[in-house]
Formats: C-alpha cells, sequence, structure tokens
C-alpha cells in the first residue's frame, strides 16, 4: 500500500514538472507582455513593474524562481489583478466551483446510474432505447447550448428561475447551472453504467444469486451494484478534477465568479501567472484525484492488488 | 460462386463485404450515415445555388424570421441565416475531420511503433503517453490558440495533435496481440516478406479499429471546435463555424430565439450522427463482437 502510494508520487512528480514546463514555456514564448498596453508607459515606470515582477531576469532565472516558488504551494502574484496573488484568486473561485461541480455530478450519479440500470434490465425494451436517445443526445449537444436553452425556457419565458449570477449560491440561482452541467454527465453515467450492468447481469454469480430464487430487487441491489459501480469510480476521478478548476462555459453563460472565468480572462490578458497556476492546480488535482480513484477501487474490489 | 476456388485477395474483399451487410443491417447507424450525406450535400450545394452570401450585411433585411425569402430567417446584420449555417456545417466537418486525421496518423505511427519495437522503446514511448495523458489539454489548447492568434490552421493542428493519445494506446495494443498470433507466424513460415505481411494481414487487421476510432474521434473534435468558438477562440468573422453562429445566437436569444435553436439542431445532428455511425462501425468492423 505504502510502496503503491510512494511509486505513483514518483511519476507524479515528473508529469506536474512536463505541465508546469509546458505551461510557462508557451507563455513566455509569446509576443507581447503583460505590460503591453496601447498606451505607452514612460520606460522607467515600464521597467520598475517589470523588476518588481521580475520580468527582466534571464528566462531560465524566472522559471527557476517559478519552480521553487511552486514547490512551496505559491503560486505567484497575478500580473491583471495588481496586489492579489493568484492563491487568494483561486481562493476566491475555488467554493463556487466546489459547489456546483459536486451538486452536478452528486445528481448525474444517481439519475444516471440509476437510468442506467433500469435499461440493463429492460434491455432492447422501450425503458432501454428511449432513455439510450436521450443520453446520446445528451452527450451530443454540448453545454453551450443546453445553458442558454435552460434560460430561454426557465428564464426568459416561464420566469421561474433567474438567468444568471451567484448571489453566495443560493439555491434559485443554483439550479439551472447545476442542471445544466449534470447533463453531459448524467447521459455519460448512464451509457457507461448500462454497459458495466449488461456485462455484470449476465455473469454467473449473477445467474447463481436468481436460480436460488431471489427477487430481482434483492439481485440488483446486495449482487450487482457494487461491480456495476466500479468503473464509475475510475470515471469521477477525472471528472471531479474537472468540475473543481470549473466549466469555462457554465460560469461564462450563467455569470459565476468560478476559477473557469479567471483562467479565461487571464489566458486573453497573458496573466502568465494566472493561467499557469490553474493549469498546474488542474494537472495537481487530476493526479491526485486519480489516484484517490485507484485507493477507492481496491477498496471496493478485493480483487484488485495495487501495484504498478 | 464457390468461395473456396477464388484467388486470395477476394478473400480480403470478401472480408470488408461482409462487415458492410453488418453495417447495414444497423439501422440507427445507417440513418446516421444517411443523415450525414444529406448535410454534407447542404453544405456543398446551399452556399453554391443561393443568391446571397455569408459575409456581406443587408440592412433592409434585419431579423427576418424563418420562412418568406429566407428559408431560416437573416441575422441582425440581415445576412441569410441557411447560408451561414451552410458555411458553419462546412467548417465544423471540415476542422472535424482534418484534425481527426492528423491525430489517427500520429496516433497510428506511435502506437505501432511501440507496439513493434516492444522493450525499452516501448515503456518509453506509453510513459509519454501516460504524461500526456494528465496535462491539462483545454487550458493548453485555449493557451495555444490565445498565444498564436486565432488562426483556423491552428485550431484543428492544435486539436489534432492533443486528440492522439487513445488510437495511440489502441493501436499498440492491437499491435502487441497481432504480432504474436497464429496467422502471423503461419505467414511468417510461410516466407511472406515484412511489407506483405503488413499489407495483407497487419493493415486489415488494424484498420477497423482505426476506422471506428476516427469516426468516434470527429465528433469530439468538432464539439471542442464548437467550445472554442463559443469562447471567441475559433474562425475570424465574417465567417462563421457552428460554435460561432451558436454563441451569436445566444446572444440574441431573448428576441429571436431561431438563431441559438437553428445552428444547435445543425451541431447535435452532425454529431450524433457521428456518434451513431461510429457505434454501428464498432459492431461492423470488431470481429469479436460478432453476433
Amino acid at each position: 500500500m505504502l510502496k503503491f502510494l510512494g511509486r505513483r508520487l514518483v511519476v507524479a512528480i515528473p508529469t506536474m514538472l512536463v505541465i508546469a514546463t509546458l505551461a510557462f514555456g508557451l507563455l513566455h514564448a509569446t509576443p507581447g507582455g503583460p505590460f503591453d498596453t496601447a498606451k505607452r508607459m514612460p520606460p522607467e515606470i515600464q521597467r520598475s513593474i517589470e523588476a518588481k515582477y521580475h520580468l527582466d531576469e534571464p528566462l531560465w532565472r524566472q522559471y527557476l524562481r517559478y519552480l521553487n516558488d511552486l514547490a512551496h504551494g505559491d503560486l505567484g502574484p497575478s500580473f491583471q489583478y495588481r496586489n492579489t496573488s493568484v492563491n487568494e484568486l483561486i481562493r476566491a473561485g475555488l467554493p463556487v466551483d466546489a459547489v456546483v461541480g459536486s451538486l452536478a455530478l452528486l445528481t448525474a450519479m444517481l439519475v444516471g446510474g440509476l437510468t442506467g440500470i433500469v435499461a440493463a434490465l429492460r434491455r432492447n425494451g422501450f425503458w432501454d432505447h428511449v432513455p439510450m436517445f436521450f443520453a446520446a443526445l445528451g452527450i451530443s449537444i454540448p453545454v453551450f447550448v443546453t445553458g442558454p436553452l435552460l434560460i430561454l425556457v426557465f428564464a426568459v419565458q416561464l420566469h421561474w428561475l433567474p438567468s444568471g449570477d451567484w448571489r453566495g449560491g443560493e439555491v434559485r440561482y443554483l439550479l439551472l447551472p447545476v442542471i445544466a452541467l449534470a447533463l453531459p454527465y448524467t447521459a455519460y453515467i448512464a451509457r457507461m453504467v448500462r454497459g458495466a450492468a449488461i456485462e455484470v447481469f449476465t455473469s454467473p454469480f449473477i445467474r447463481t444469486a436468481r436460480a436460488k430464487g431471489l427477487p430481482t430487487r434483492t439481485v440488483v441491489l446486495r449482487h450487482a451494484l457494487r461491480p456495476v459501480l466500479m468503473p464509475l469510480v475510475s470515471f469521477l476521478g477525472p471528472a471531479f478534477a474537472s468540475v473543481l478548476t470549473g466549466s469555462i462555459i457554465i460560469e461564462s453563460v450563467f455569470g459565476l465568479p468560478g476559477i473557469g472565468r479567471y483562467f479565461l480572462t487571464g489566458a486573453i490578458n497573458r496573466d502568465y501567472t494566472l493561467v499557469v497556476g490553474i493549469t498546474v492546480l488542474y494537472g495537481a488535482l487530476i493526479i491526485a484525484f486519480n489516484l484517490l480513484a485507484d485507493l477507492c477501487y481496491a477498496w471496493l474490489d478485493p480483487r484488485v492488488r495495487l501495484q504498478s | 460462386m464457390n468461395a473456396a476456388v477464388l484467388p486470395r485477395p477476394a478473400r480480403i474483399a470478401g472480408q470488408w463485404r461482409q462487415s458492410w451487410e453488418r453495417l447495414c443491417r444497423h439501422r440507427p447507424a445507417l440513418v446516421a450515415l444517411a443523415l450525414l450525406g444529406l448535410v454534407v450535400l447542404l453544405a456543398l450545394l446551399v452556399p453554391l445555388v443561393s443568391p446571397y452570401d455569408y459575409a456581406t450585411p443587408n440592412w433592409d433585411e434585419l431579423y427576418q424570421p424563418p420562412g418568406g425569402g429566407h428559408l431560416l430567417g437573416t441575422d441582425g446584420l440581415g445576412r441569410d441565416l441557411l447560408v451561414r449555417v451552410m458555411w458553419g456545417c462546412r467548417i465544423s466537418l471540415l476542422v472535424g475531420i482534418a484534425a481527426s486525421l492528423v491525430s489517427v496518423l500520429i496516433g497510428v505511427l506511435w502506437g505501432a511503433t511501440a507496439g513493434y519495437a516492444g522493450g525499452t522503446t516501448d515503456s518509453l514511448m506509453m510513459r509519454i503517453v501516460d504524461i500526456l495523458y494528465s496535462v491539462p489539454f483545454i487550458p493548453l489548447v485555449i493557451v495555444l490558440t490565445v498565444l498564436f492568434g486565432r488562426s483556423f490552421l491552428l485550431v484543428f493542428v492544435a486539436i489534432g495533435a492533443v486528440s492522439w493519445l487513445d488510437i495511440a494506446r489502441i493501436v499498440r495494443g492491437q499491435t502487441l496481440s497481432l504480432k504474436n498470433r497464429e496467422f502471423i507466424e503461419a505467414a511468417r513460415a510461410l516466407g511472406l516478406s515484412n511489407t506483405t505481411m503488413i499489407v495483407r494481414h497487419i493493415v486489415p487487421n488494424l484498420l477497423g479499429v482505426v476506422i471506428i476510432y476516427a469516426t468516434l474521434t470527429v465528433p469530439t473534435v468538432i464539439l471542442f471546435e464548437a467550445f472554442l468558438s463559443f469562447l471567441g477562440l475559433g474562425v475570424h468573422a465574417p465567417l462563421a463555424s457552428l460554435g460561432t453562429l451558436i454563441s451569436d445566437g445566444a446572444n440574441h436569444m431573448k428576441s429571436h430565439p431561431y438563431l441559438l435553436t437553428i445552428p444547435a439542431v445543425f451541431l447535435t445532428l452532425i454529431v450524433c450522427s457521428f456518434s451513431y455511425l461510429g457505434d454501428g462501425l464498432r459492431d461492423a468492423l470488431d470481429p469479436r463482437e460478432q453476433r
């Protein structure tokens, strides 16, 4: 167990290094710095600002400085939001994404899981074809279509819900973004669970359970559920990492103050440290949640041994 | 006709014909194929036939509703929506297919090399794929498009270059398992040259999988391009991809909802058709899936 964790961490460090280097290198390869504005600044002010952010140093010094700060968990100052550090920006945005993201994934797991199991039980019947058609649609319709459509129907025409804004996470303001974000995940989970459930339902141990006369409900809940949900675990790891760093689309459609918005404006305004910081955070979260998913997997399935 | 008397090449053709027949029995895939054909045909023909073009504003005909002189209405600059949507379909399909080809090419070469070489080369190459897997690509592509300008070429090279990982893994696995199969050994024992073996035996066996994954890569790429365009990082105005049209439509949906729904329907149609076609091809081409 400890050995497994150790080996995974040894692989994680070069991966993080690659992510940080790629992001850092790309941003610095560009023409135009963060302080190139249309209005020309006096050269001495320009120089003093560049000195403050160490932009006057050779690139390799900036890179080493960045890596050193990173190792201490410091993502540096933001270039665009003066006097604010990237850590502070992330701390401000993360709760929004955490609330919307976990609610959406929870909804997706419940609805998608249930749909998938029902579809597998009614294989090739009405309750299989119709939900699976909608699941195919749900995967094909991007969030930037469903988001505006939800606003159009529920906010503009029916006036039931507000069309956007955050207001400290009031339930009325949460509903639409959570639904919009949950839709594609629900569709994906439903398809995945259906596939896994069909495989499990046709396996010998379920036949045995049926043969000894157990009712379907007991067979499903007691015997089939756990192996059916196994593939979900490895899917949810990266999914959780990606909702935590914010859905750019959801945030811009519904006007939520999350990390994704900072990322987009940062990329457009060449806010080096902010963009690199969020990218590194995303990479770190992916690695962490994948590891967590593997541990959960081993915990759920005693046959899995933690190796390689 | 007696199959046993036929020369060898016909045997391979027969395999493909069988797949085609299996595909024909997969009704959703056939419908998807027909719809895709229709969209491609419309996208090619409508801009040629229509009296309107996608760029010229017409101040006398702003926000015409669908029907009448303009079949799908006009946008806020009086441009014919049908022509603009068809141009959007052209761009989305072109980006989708071109980027998928790039990713398939890289993926097949990388995967096959790793699989053939084996040993240290293999594990090193697959290690690189593993590392690239955990690199956050959506942010990276956004950064790339911001950095190097919103170049049309860059968008699909960037997308193609990052979506080859799955194909590389699959092709490597296939190559590994093919390398040790009996029929390959038999072919080698018969003294076939390497080239003949690759062309006759390896490629046909890889081709099925590659076609399936290429078909499934196209919709992901189209969605990704639409996503970039929605954020304003895609093609330049006045040219518009489906993503740009949807983004414009979302801004005007309160007064003119058709500007959002019509391009959205076409995007969904294309993406959905490609996924169903991919499913059908999987059933038709995957030899293990024979029912």
